[in-house]
């Protein structure tokens, strides 16, 4: 459970987030929408404890600021847009370093490190990757085992930032499905930023829309992908259509 | 001294304490695609539950461990008088309490052993291992494969404090008072004023630091401090002889006494850098990944920095400005026993040490009965090492 409240994030002086309400419910997908430079990233870094703020952030009923760095890692794990590769490590011990948190200082992996990290790769299919330099996978493999990573610290609560935006649409679907799935499994609480409004509609349980630094829209995607909003804040003409699995949006040409 | 965990249990085992899920056995469905590599999965599975972390490999160590022994004897058995090899080991197993060996050497050879080359030979191990586990900390800690203590501008500035130490007691004629605190301080100061110097001008540029900028800012660094240097030079010329010679580097033949100044700083070093070996490794993701997964990444950086200076500053202050060995050997061993750190740093311990050893047996023996200073010997191999290793970073 996220509790986010008056949330406000400054960065080189600008407010860059500047009084965010947010609440994600256990075993919810809350998708942040926005137009670049909305603070998005920053949102979800900050509730990843990654920057200085004001407000409260809540993390399970437990404020951020009041957990120690080996609990926050143990509690919230964070995919960045562009995670770091490091040059030639083998995905095995790319994921095993989501463990760190549960490594005394000093000391080094224990047998239940091992176990966890095999029984990811094998959740996320990864086992044949495991001696693969991960330099040299594809994106959408890179995307898995960024995620097993993440598992692997055995959080409860997953932050995802732009987690498709380097992968096809075939790619994508794969990623998103996976961590649909892994969020059912695990039971497992997701706040994600997403820039294709229509995929964000179809996996999130509801959409926050950021604009400015500010929620300007939040709800199911019905409530929250129309066109009278999204051409407000997008400054862009959009035709908004009914699919499947929730409303398609597609831009017009001006 | 090993770094291998336990071997894992498998999954059944071992059990999973904190993620809670109940899939571990699910085959998930549509993944088949990516899943086609693996043959046999359940075969995969096995290997990828009962796989190690990456590390330090046996067969590294005892390489590391024969690398030191082969410089030991060979740096012992030749020089002007050259002793049979069988012998000198012999005459060093006698050195350990309560073993007995009969090496056919003569008195005078025992004496050539023990007292004039063992000393000079140990302080090449110690002072190549401090060179090459600062060099190896610093490409962790600056994420950098050229940082080196030479191009960061480190050993400049150690090189600055002994200048000023042995500038300021030429005229007392207190030359040789070589108490361990004095020359090694003053290069310590000297190494850590001139890396925070290097990483200020280096972060000056903004967002675009490359390991480009912060090898030319310590460039610039060196190069002022070399200027210092000169000047404390030609205002002291009455000791530029005794400046000079050390500045080339060398190995002095002068008993217990340099590796006793050394060794303190080389165990504090060796135990902080060593005790850090994981923490470097989930440095390579950068910081704010690193502190995403618990760890201080700052804290780490700075206590890494100040222990690989006080490292470097320690060897400078006995054996002047030996360069690229910092880089030649972390970078092959990362080459060839692979990137982890838990493997990198141990193991330039030994074959630095090992390394600058069979460097000093050359530096004497090529020329002799003239010596060669070590310093240039390095830089004779090391730089086109660099031009190489600048190449592969490239590319």
């Amino acid at each position: 459970m996220i509790t986010v409240r008056g949330l406000r994030v400054r960065l080189g002086g600008a407010a860059v987030v500047d009084g965010v309400d947010l609440d994600v419910a256990d075993g919810e997908w809350v998708t942040v929408i926005g137009p670049n430079g909305a603070g998005k990233s920053t949102v979800l870094r900050a509730v990843g404890g990654l920057l200085p703020y004001t407000g409260t952030i809540a993390l399970g009923g437990a404020p951020l600021e009041s957990l120690s760095r080996r609990d926050r890692a143990r509690t919230v794990a964070t995919v960045p847009q562009h995670p770091v590769v490091p040059p030639a490590m083998l995905v095995y011990d790319y994921v095993l370093l989501g463990r760190t948190p549960y490594i005394r200082a000093l000391g080094r992996e224990s047998a239940s490190d091992l176990a966890v990290v095999g029984e990811v790769l094998g959740a996320l299919d990864l086992e044949g990757f495991a001696e693969r330099r991960l330099d040299t996978l594809s994106g959408g493999e890179r995307q898995r085992a960024f995620l097993a990573r993440a598992l692997a610290q055995g959080a409860r609560t997953l932050l995802l930032d732009e987690p498709t935006s380097a992968l096809d649409i075939g790619h994508q679907q794969e990623v998103l499905e996976l961590v649909d799935r892994l969020r059912r499994e695990r039971g497992l609480t997701v706040l994600a930023t997403m820039h294709d409004l229509s995929t964000a509609g179809e996996y999130a349980d509801r959409l926050v829309l950021l604009a400015g630094g500010r929620v300007v829209a939040h709800g199911t995607a019905r409530e929250v992908l129309t066109e009278d909003l999204l051409a407000e804040h997008y400054r862009v003409r959009v035709k908004v259509v009914d699919g499947e699995q929730g409303p398609l949006v597609v831009p017009v040409r001006r | 001294m090993t770094t291998r965990p336990a071997r894992a249990a498998s999954p059944a085992a071992g059990g999973r304490a904190e993620t809670g899920g109940r899939a571990a056995d699910a085959e998930p469905a549509g993944f088949n695609a990516a899943a086609d590599r693996t043959k046999n999965p359940a075969k995969a599975r096995a290997k990828a539950a009962g796989r190690k972390p990456a590390g330090l490999r046996a067969a590294w160590l005892a390489g590391g461990f024969v690398a030191v022994a082969v410089a030991l004897v060979a740096g012992i058995a030749f020089g002007p008088v050259t002793l049979p090899p069988g012998g000198v080991a012999a005459e060093l197993l006698n050195l350990i309490p309560g073993v007995r060996l009969h090496s056919g050497l003569t008195e005078r050879e025992v004496a050539i052993v023990t007292a004039l080359r063992l000393p000079r030979v140990v302080l090449g191990l110690l002072v190549g291992a401090m060179l090459a586990l600062a060099g190896a900390a610093y490409q962790g800690v600056f994420r950098n494969p050229l940082a080196d203590p030479h191009l960061l501008g480190v050993a400049a500035g150690a090189g600055l404090g002994v200048t000023a130490v042995i500038a300021a007691r030429s005229g007392t004629g207190d030359v040789t008072a070589d108490l361990p605190f004095g020359v090694p301080l003053a290069a310590f100061v000297g190494a850590v004023g001139a890396v925070v110097l290097t990483w200020l001008l280096g972060a000056a540029g903004g967002r675009a630091r490359t390991p480009a900028t912060l090898i030319l800012s310590g460039v610039a660094v060196s190069a002022f401090l070399a200027a210092a240097q000169t000047y404390v030079m030609q205002r002291h010329t009455d000791s530029l002889r005794e400046v000079y010679a050390w500045l080339l580097g060398r190995l002095a033949t002068a008993g217990w006494h340099d590796v006793l100044i050394v060794l303190p700083y080389a165990a504090v070093t060796g135990i902080i850098v060593l005790a850090h070996r994981r923490e470097l490794d989930v440095l390579t993701v950068g910081d704010e990944e690193a502190s995403a997964l618990g760890l201080h990444p700052q804290r780490s950086r700075y206590l890494l920095v100040v222990a690989a200076s006080l490292g470097t500053a320690a060897a400078v202050s006995v054996s002047g400005l030996i360069g690229f060995v910092g880089i030649i050997v972390p970078h092959t061993l990362r080459l060839l026993a692979g990137p982890s750190y838990r493997s990198i740093l141990p193991l330039s311990v030994l074959f630095g040490g090992a390394f600058l050893a069979l460097t000093d047996l050359v530096a004497r023996t090529v020329a002799s009965p003239a010596e060669i200073p070590i310093g240039v010997v390095t830089a004779f191999f090391g730089a086109p090492f660099f031009a190489v290793v600048l190449r592969r970073i490239k590319g």
